[in-house]
């Protein structure tokens, strides 16, 4: 008998820009760092996400290389929102990165990794009084987002004898439109001098770091120039004002990683600077600002997306092949915008993970819920793939695995691979019991008196 | 279902239908398959022939039979009758 495969007819549209992205990978995707994926998903299941210790590893070193072979003093910090799973989070750590947290939970969680209360940096908009008041024990980096955050803070360095060590979050405009004008202090119209003043007026607060995070896929490094200007041209008149010498200087994160921006013809690694592209533009930009050689700042960095994009892929597997009523091929998946809330932002790659033949279809790409927002690709070409293949989705590490929601499916289970080959799994799938464990109900509405 | 007259096929999958100006490309399994209705076999003698040949289930082979017929017709590459 022959091998057989499916009859496809595919139209040509000479001279029309391929809508459906131009790069189809001739290879399948077989294994991740020398592990099968066929073999990860018989044993964890599909859907699976899976992280590459490895890639972690390297992409933080080149990073640290890029910035600390051009300036003297820096300091990372991982920034837990991008992806707060421990084992991760303790893969940053132990090559050296403190902790960036926008929440008591995320803080927590980096006690809990055991990241000293005085390396974590803490962030975010929103923290309550007794936030402040475990940050304020810890001796951590409070980044304070706004007046009524200063003010309370003051109010409760009163209550006891510990001084704060703070830092403003401060908004600019670098040229890029939308200006992120809603977190931090604004440096134009002079509220984040004013900041400072308040916090220079307060006996119990030191003003140790200036932060700022600019955007997120930021693929302009001029931004990133103008932004580092901007907080040392504030440091030198801090210093010339008051004496003061600031501690360090926090650029943020925002890096892009590789991925495709949705809607871009233009693959995102073709485009996208480099590591060291950005450490060049901020480097530049400290060692030319003024600041006396002897007295430069620390230069802290919160990248999360560029650090772990790279290293996590989602395996998944076909569930269906359709055609919709207009013609179009339609291929849904086992996992949707559920798991991969980055595919409203990107164009996702996805590759076979079994051998295919060169014939290919353009798609649409469907997750299995039932609701008409769950599109993972809205136009790809892919090789024939038929129910039960497999397939690996690319450059998955960052957000998912926090922005992840529990709706129609569960969370399932994430491995990591270590160095050596070997797979681990870091967090269990969620089941009905997941859900159940939280839930109460009322004695007169339970189906069985004894629950 | 035929073929429609003037629709040009090239051994290797390439069609043409100058009627239109529209260009295609088809596999192998859709070439024989052209061939097939060129001969003027019927969908049932298509199915039994390839179902004689190929590794592939007739649930299968139906559901991607149709939907190439689908397509062939919507492309006017053949006429229905
Ligand atoms: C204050 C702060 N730092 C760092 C990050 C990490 O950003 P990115 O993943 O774009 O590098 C964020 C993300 O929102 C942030 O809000």
């Amino acid at each position: 008998m022959l091998p057989y495969e499916r009859p496809i007819i595919t139209r040509y549209n000479p001279g029309i820009t391929n809508k459906f992205g131009s790069r189809v990978d001739y290879f399948p995707f077989t294994q991740i760092d020398g592990v099968p994926v066929k073999r990860i998903i018989d044993e964890y299941g599909s859907p699976c996400f899976v992280l590459s210790e490895r890639t972690i590893r390297d992409t933080y070193r080149n990073a640290l290389r890029a910035f600390s072979t051009r300036y003297p003093k820096v300091q990372f910090a991982w920034s837990y929102k991008t992806n707060y799973l421990n084992a991760v989070c303790q893969v940053f750590h132990q090559e050296g990165a403190w902790a960036e947290v926008v929440s008591m939970f995320e803080y927590q969680k980096a006690l809990q990794n055991g990241v000293s209360g005085d390396q974590i940096l803490f962030n975010g908009p929103d923290k309550t009084a007794d936030d402040l008041r475990t940050a304020l024990h810890n001796n951590s980096l409070i980044h304070i987002d706004h007046f009524d955050e200063l003010y309370l803070l003051s109010e409760i360095v009163r209550e006891g004898g510990k001084k704060a060590r703070v830092a403003i979050r401060i908004n600019m405009d670098t040229g890029v439109y939308p200006q992120w004008d809603r977190f931090g202090f604004n440096y134009e119209n002079e509220t984040a001098w004013e900041a400072v003043q308040k916090i220079m007026g307060q006996p119990n607060m030191i003003l140790t770091g200036l932060h700022c995070h600019i955007g997120t896929y930021m693929l302009s490094t001029r931004a990133y120039h103008l932004a580092a200007t901007k907080l040392a041209q504030l440091a030198l008149k801090i210093k010339s004002q008051y004496g003061h010498r600031i501690a360090y200087i926090d650029i943020g994160g925002g890096f892009a990683s590789g991925n495709t921006l949705k809607g871009s013809y233009l693959q995102g690694s073709d485009v996208i600077p480099t590591m060291d592209d950005y450490a060049e533009a901020i480097t530049t930009a400290l060692l030319g600002s003024g600041i006396p050689t002897t007295e430069l700042p620390y230069l802290y960095l919160e990248a999360g997306r560029a650090l772990i994009d790279d290293a996590g892929y989602l395996l998944g597997s076909v569930v269906a092949i359709k055609r919709l009523s207009d013609g179009r091929r339609a291929t849904i998946m086992d996992f949707g915008v559920n798991l991969l809330f980055t595919s409203f932002w990107y164009d996702h790659r996805i590759t076979p993970a079994q051998e295919f033949s060169r014939h290919t279809e353009d798609m649409v790409v469907y997750g299995p819920l039932c609701m008409n927002i769950d599109v993972v690709r809205e136009n790809i070409s892919l090789p024939l793939l038929n129910r039960g293949d497999q397939v690996v989705v690319h450059r998955v590490g960052a957000y998912n695995m926090t922005q992840w929601m529990q709706f129609i499916s569960m969370r399932p289970n994430v491995v990591m691979i270590d160095r050596e080959g070997g797979v681990h799994l870091i967090r269990e799938r969620e089941t009905v019991d997941t859900l159940n464990q939280q839930e109460r109900t009322p004695a007169h509405l339970r189906a069985n008196p004894q629950q | 279902m035929k073929v429609n007259k003037n629709i040009a096929i090239s051994e290797s999958g390439f069609i043409f239908n100058p009627g239109t100006g529209d260009s295609f490309s088809t596999n192998a399994m859709g070439q024989e398959i052209i061939r097939m209705l060129n001969e003027g076999k019927t969908r049932e003698e298509i199915t039994d022939f390839i179902l004689s040949r190929y590794e592939v289930e007739k649930g299968i082979l139906e559901k991607d039979l149709g939907d190439y017929f689908f397509m062939l017709g919507t492309y006017h590459i053949v006429q229905n009758g």
